[in-house]
C-alpha cells in the first residue's frame, strides 16, 4: 500500500513523531481484528493498545533499513491476533462458551444506503449481529483466517504470512470458513420457509 | 416435490458474505489513540491538584510527570508546555489516584513514595542537580552552592541556580528548598520570590528567624553535647536546646572547635564558597 511505504519510511526516519500516524493509520483495524476474533469490546480494546505498545517497542529496537522493509499490515495483523489469542484463552477461563452471545456487541453501524425504511435497517442490523455471533463459533485457526482475509481484508499471502502457513492452507481455511458461516446462518432462515415445505410434505 | 428453499440474502451469493464480512470493521474506540501515544510518553495528559500555591496543573505520561505549572490559566499552561515540550497536550478531567496521592504524599514530605519522571530532553548536569534537590527534606533548606558541591561541580553555582529555574516539576522536586547562602530567598520559577516564602512557610519553615540569623552572618548550628554542627535548618540542629546551641559564622571555626560535620545535611558541601 502506497500510505504505509510512505509511513514505514517516516517511521524509519524518526519513529517518535511518526508514530502517532501509525496509530491512525492501523487503530481501528487492529481493533476490529481484535473484537471480531474475541468478541468482548472491552478485551479488545486492551488487546488493540497493547499490540501498538509492542509494535513501538519492536520499532524501537529495529534499524532503519529492518523498518523500511516492513510491510505493516501483516506485520500488525499478527501482533493484533497474537494477543487476541492469548486473551481467547483467560476469556475461556473465566467464563463459559455459551455466555459469549450476549457480549457480542456490534457496535457502530456501516454507512448504510439512504432511505432505507427503520425495519429494513433494523433487519441488516440484526443480520449483522447474526454473522458476527456465527464469526465467532467458527473454530479458532479458521476464524483467524477469515478474520484477516475478509473482514480485515489481507489478502491470501499477506494472511498466511501474518498466520505463518501456507497459502493453501489459507485457501482451504478461509473456504471451510465461508462453507461454515452459511451453513449456521441459513437454519434460522429456513424456519420460516418450512411451515411451507411441510405443508406440502 | 422437490423442496425450495428461501435461501437468505446473507448467505446465497458468495460475494454477499464477503461483503458483510468486510462490512464487520469497526472504528477504533475513542481513547484508544490517546491511551497508547500517551502511555508511550510520545503525547502527555494535565489536571488539577491542590497546592500550597493554589491550583496546580499536572502533566504525565506513562513515563511518568513531565511539567508542573500554575493552573490558573490552562492556555497558558498549553502554550508553556509547548514551547518547552512540544508533544501533544490533552486536558482530563483528573489526575489518576495512585499519581494524585503520590503527589500529595510527596508534598507532604513523605520522600519514599516512588514517583517517576519524565526528564527526557534535559541535560545531565540539569537532572543531576534536579536528583540531588530531590534529597532536601521538607521544612530544611540547602544554599545553592550546596547542590554544586554535592554533585561534583562545586564551582557551578550560577549554573546550578539557571539549572533549577528550569525545573520542569517544581514543587515535586523541591526546587524551592534551595536559597542563597546569604540567606536571602532566591528566585522561584513557579510564581517568584512570594510563592517560594508561600511554599517553604506551608512546609513549617520559620523565614523571619532564618534570613535573621543569616544576615548576623551566622550560617552553621553546633551543638554542645553533642559537637556536630549542622546547616540551621537541617532537623538534627532544630532539635537542639537553646542552651547548647552554639551559632557559628564558619565550618573551620567549628572544626578548630571540635566540632564535626552532620552526616545528615553535610554542612561541608558548599562550604568554602558559602564562608
Amino acid at each position: 500500500m502506497d500510505t504505509d511505504l510512505a509511513l514505514v519510511a517516516r517511521l524509519a526516519a524518526n519513529l517518535d513523531t511518526a508514530f502517532s500516524g501509525l496509530v491512525e493509520a492501523h487503530a481501528a483495524r487492529m481493533y476490529t481484528i481484535a473484537d471480531r476474533y474475541l468478541g468482548v469490546p472491552s478485551d479488545a480494546e486492551e488487546v488493540a493498545q497493547d499490540a501498538l505498545v509492542r509494535a513501538y517497542a519492536a520499532l524501537a529496537g529495529y534499524d532503519a533499513g529492518r523498518i523500511r522493509e516492513l510491510k505493516l499490515r501483516p506485520w500488525l495483523a499478527t501482533i493484533t491476533i497474537n494477543l487476541a489469542r492469548n486473551r481467547r484463552r483467560r476469556i475461556v477461563d473465566r467464563m463459559p462458551p455459551v455466555q459469549l452471545d450476549p457480549l457480542v456487541e456490534v457496535g457502530w453501524e456501516p454507512a448504510t444506503p439512504a432511505g432505507l425504511s427503520p425495519p429494513a435497517l433494523a433487519e441488516r442490523r440484526e443480520q449483522r449481529r447474526e454473522l458476527a455471533v456465527a464469526l465467532l463459533r467458527l473454530p479458532g485457526p479458521i476464524r483467524e483466517a477469515v478474520v484477516l482475509r475478509y473482514v480485515d481484508g489481507l489478502s491470501v499471502s499477506e494472511t498466511a504470512s501474518a498466520l505463518s502457513r501456507p497459502e493453501g492452507t489459507i485457501k482451504a481455511q478461509v473456504h471451510r470458513g465461508l462453507r461454515l458461516l452459511r451453513r449456521n446462518l441459513t437454519p434460522q432462515l429456513e424456519i420460516q420457509a418450512d411451515p411451507a415445505g411441510e405443508m406440502t410434505a | 416435490m422437490t423442496r425450495t428453499r428461501a435461501e437468505p440474502m446473507l448467505a446465497t451469493a458468495p460475494d454477499g458474505l464477503r461483503a458483510d464480512l468486510a462490512d464487520l470493521a469497526l472504528p477504533a474506540p475513542e481513547h484508544l489513540a490517546r491511551a497508547v501515544l500517551t502511555d508511550l510518553g510520545l503525547a502527555d495528559m494535565w489536571a488539577e491538584l491542590p497546592s500550597p500555591l493554589g491550583p496546580i496543573g499536572v502533566v504525565w505520561n506513562g513515563r511518568g510527570i513531565s511539567w508542573i505549572d500554575r493552573a490558573g490559566d490552562p492556555d497558558l499552561l498549553a502554550a508553556r508546555f509547548g514551547d518547552r515540550v512540544g508533544r501533544p497536550l490533552h486536558r482530563v478531567e483528573r489526575v489518576p489516584e495512585p499519581l494524585a496521592r503520590a503527589i500529595e504524599a510527596r508534598l507532604a514530605g513523605n520522600r519514599r513514595v516512588r514517583i517517576d519522571l519524565d526528564l527526557r530532553g534535559h541535560t545531565e548536569f540539569e537532572v543531576a542537580v534536579w536528583l540531588k534537590a530531590l534529597e532536601i527534606p521538607r521544612g530544611e533548606v540547602r544554599p545553592y552552592g550546596w547542590i554544586a558541591a554535592e554533585i561534583g561541580r562545586p564551582k557551578a553555582v550560577r549554573a546550578v541556580g539557571t539549572a533549577l529555574s528550569h525545573n520542569p516539576v517544581p514543587l515535586v522536586v523541591p526546587c524551592h528548598r534551595v536559597v542563597r547562602s546569604d540567606g536571602s530567598i532566591g528566585q522561584y520559577s513557579l510564581g517568584g520570590p512570594e510563592a517560594k516564602r508561600t511554599v517553604l512557610t506551608a512546609e513549617g519553615l520559620d523565614l523571619i528567624e532564618m534570613e535573621s540569623a543569616a544576615r548576623s552572618g551566622f550560617r552553621y548550628v553546633g551543638s554542645a553535647t553533642t559537637h556536630v554542627v549542622c546547616l540551621p535548618t537541617c532537623h538534627h540542629a532544630r532539635r537542639i536546646t537553646e542552651r547548647h546551641r552554639r551559632p557559628f559564622r564558619s565550618l573551620g571555626m567549628a572544626v578548630l572547635d571540635g566540632y564535626r560535620p552532620c552526616r545528615s545535611c553535610r554542612p561541608g558541601s558548599g562550604a568554602a564558597l558559602a564562608a
